[in-house]
């Protein structure tokens, strides 16, 4: 049995009274890719802000490594080798594409490095290959801003890899994707998960994905943990299919 | 290497300008030191920030400089580099407490603290002279103190060595991480700080830069006007240092010289036609506002150049 990497204990949030997460307990093993899966407004979003810091919870606590991070920043977080990637692509929509991710990868370099043009072979080699990966390469020198929502998601994907985390959170990765590129980005994400050894949380809508890629499925709904288990298992859950699978 | 180039070539036609014509001499060397404030002021607009006190770094490095001077320090040299010292760490310090807003209140706050400095310079009369101000010595160099034109050919030639000189530090600066996270923190913070990078220090490094270049104009302006005023630091002066980085665009570091040169001329000569020179100053800024919007470097490299508004 693999350590936990992440884990959260009893944590609670809510906003005007609804209950975002209430008392929910979570643990995500190295090398794991664990899907969490709820109906809209699950509070699943939230449990992504609570565990990177971006809300801070009214109770409970948030352990990486078992150490605690629960009042920790996002900054301070993403530092400690978390990285997340967002349902709705943020990027520095005024840079190239190649700059997003040479800025990803200069997060990680001392002052003096900092002071250094970011332009650099190094560096510009290293975010080539990562945009090779996800068929970005052709775009490198495109402002962030022109490419279509689908690119823009792998770009954001992309970003967070440059990092170079332990543990990255994905809010939808195939949301705005069309269906036929989805599971090429699937497959495409999942080989850089695999080759850069990293732990992966995602929330996803679509049920066949997570079907195929996830190795645990956690079910959220209303700020509780309906249940979690292998996506065989999970999927004949009577409960999921009548709140979950039956609602999206 | 083409943009290297192109401006070299300027810095030598000012150069040529300059000198073929002794009586430009003053006023080129003015709008230079005002162009090195503007361009502190243009960093700050790469991030969206606008200062409306920015004049206030400004007036630190003429006082600075004029102090300095009435305590026996005259090599000009030193005095460049000392007043700007001292507007650098003016500026770590108001910039520690700036940088934690934006938007309007980060432009209220600025002029806030910079009217405070200025009622400060005015009210202060035993130490700063009040609204009378200070005058300044001429400056000597490496012991030497010229005469009036000599100095005055000194200062201009030297501004711009110094045009040259900051302007590859403040490219360097743009295309470093550092640089290219403060253009960041204008479309994204919430990224920035997910990969790590803390906006604050971000910022903090942005503010200090471009105080010390406004306190390197000001310490240049004290010597070629040879007095300060409290007036200096007065919210126009910021607005103005605004109008010269909005005018020459920011896409790019000539942007703010070349804005600052052209309002210079454009004063000058317009006020020696009318008394309304605002007006045709004022026309030319609508004029750049609206056929455009990169500024007058945009004119010049239409590809890089950064939307002046």
């Amino acid at each position: 049995m693999s350590k936990p990497l992440l884990k959260a204990e009893n944590l609670e949030i809510s906003f005007h009274g609804v209950k975002a997460a209430d008392g929910v307990n979570l643990e995500i093993n190295e090398g794991e890719f664990l899907a969490i899966i709820g109906p809209n407004g699950a509070g699943k979003t939230t449990l992504l802000n609570l565990c990177t810091g971006y809300l801070k919870p009214s109770a409970g606590h948030v352990y990486l490594d078992g150490k605690q991070i629960t009042h920790l920043s996002p900054r301070q977080i993403a530092k400690r080798g978390i990285a997340r990637a967002f349902q709705i692509p943020q990027l520095f929509t005024d840079h190239r594409v190649i700059d997003n991710v040479m800025l990803s990868n200069a997060a990680r370099l001392n002052l003096w490095q900092m002071l250094s043009p970011l332009d650099r072979p190094r560096y510009r080699d290293e975010a080539m290959e990562l945009l090779r990966m996800f068929n970005l390469a052709d775009h490198a020198n495109d402002l962030a801003s022109t490419l279509p929502e689908g690119r823009r998601k792998l770009l954001d994907i992309a970003v967070a890899l440059a990092l170079k985390p332990r543990l990255v959170l994905l809010d939808e990765p195939t949301s705005g994707v069309s269906a036929i590129e989805r599971f090429g980005l699937m497959e495409t994400l999942m080989t850089a998960l695999r080759q850069a050894k990293v732990t992966a949380l995602f929330v996803e809508h679509d049920m066949d994905v997570v079907r195929r890629y996830a190795e645990r499925v956690l079910v959220w709904n209303r700020g509780h943990v309906l249940t979690q288990g292998r996506p065989e298992e999970v999927f004949q859950d009577q409960r999921v299919i009548e709140t979950v699978v039956g609602a999206v | 290497m083409r943009m290297f180039l192109l401006g070299l070539a300027a810095l030598v036609i000012v150069a040529i300008a300059g000198i073929s014509a002794p009586w430009l001499q003053f006023l080129l060397s003015l709008a230079i030191a005002k162009g090195l404030a503007a361009l502190g002021v243009a960093i700050l607009l790469r991030a969206g920030l606008i200062s409306i006190g920015h004049a206030m770094f400004f007036a630190i490095g003429a006082y600075a400089t004029a102090f300095l001077t009435r305590n026996g320090i005259t090599d000009f040299v030193s005095l460049l580099i000392l007043s700007t010292l001292i507007a650098t760490a003016a500026g770590v310090v108001v910039g520690a407490f700036m940088v934690r807003y934006r938007a309007i209140f980060f432009a209220m706050l600025n002029l806030a603290v910079s009217m405070v400095l200025f009622s400060l310079l005015s009210k202060l009369y035993n130490i700063t002279g009040g609204t009378d101000g200070m005058r300044v010595a001429r400056a000597t160099f490496f012991g030497i103190a010229p005469g009036e034109q000599t100095f005055e050919l000194i200062v201009f030639l030297t501004s711009l060595v110094v045009v040259m000189l900051v302007g590859f530090a403040v490219s360097a600066y743009f295309r470093s991480p550092l640089g290219e996270a403060l253009k960041a923190v204008h479309t994204n913070e919430i990224r920035l700080e997910y990969i790590s990078i803390p906006v604050w220090g971000v910022l903090l490094v942005g503010y200090t830069i471009s105080a010390a270049l406004a306190g390197l104009g000001g310490s240049f302006a004290a010597m070629i006007i040879g007095h300060v005023l409290p007036e200096m630091a007065f919210w126009t002066e910021s607005g103005h240092l605004i109008l010269v980085a909005v005018l020459g665009g920011i896409g790019g570091v000539a942007g703010p010289f070349i804005g600052a040169i052209f309002l210079e001329l454009v004063h000058t000569f317009a006020a020696s036609f009318t008394d309304a020179w605002s007006m045709i100053v004022g026309a030319a800024l609508l004029f750049v506002i609206f056929f455009l919007p990169s500024g007058l470097y945009g004119l010049i490299n239409k590809k890089r150049g950064g939307s002046a508004v």
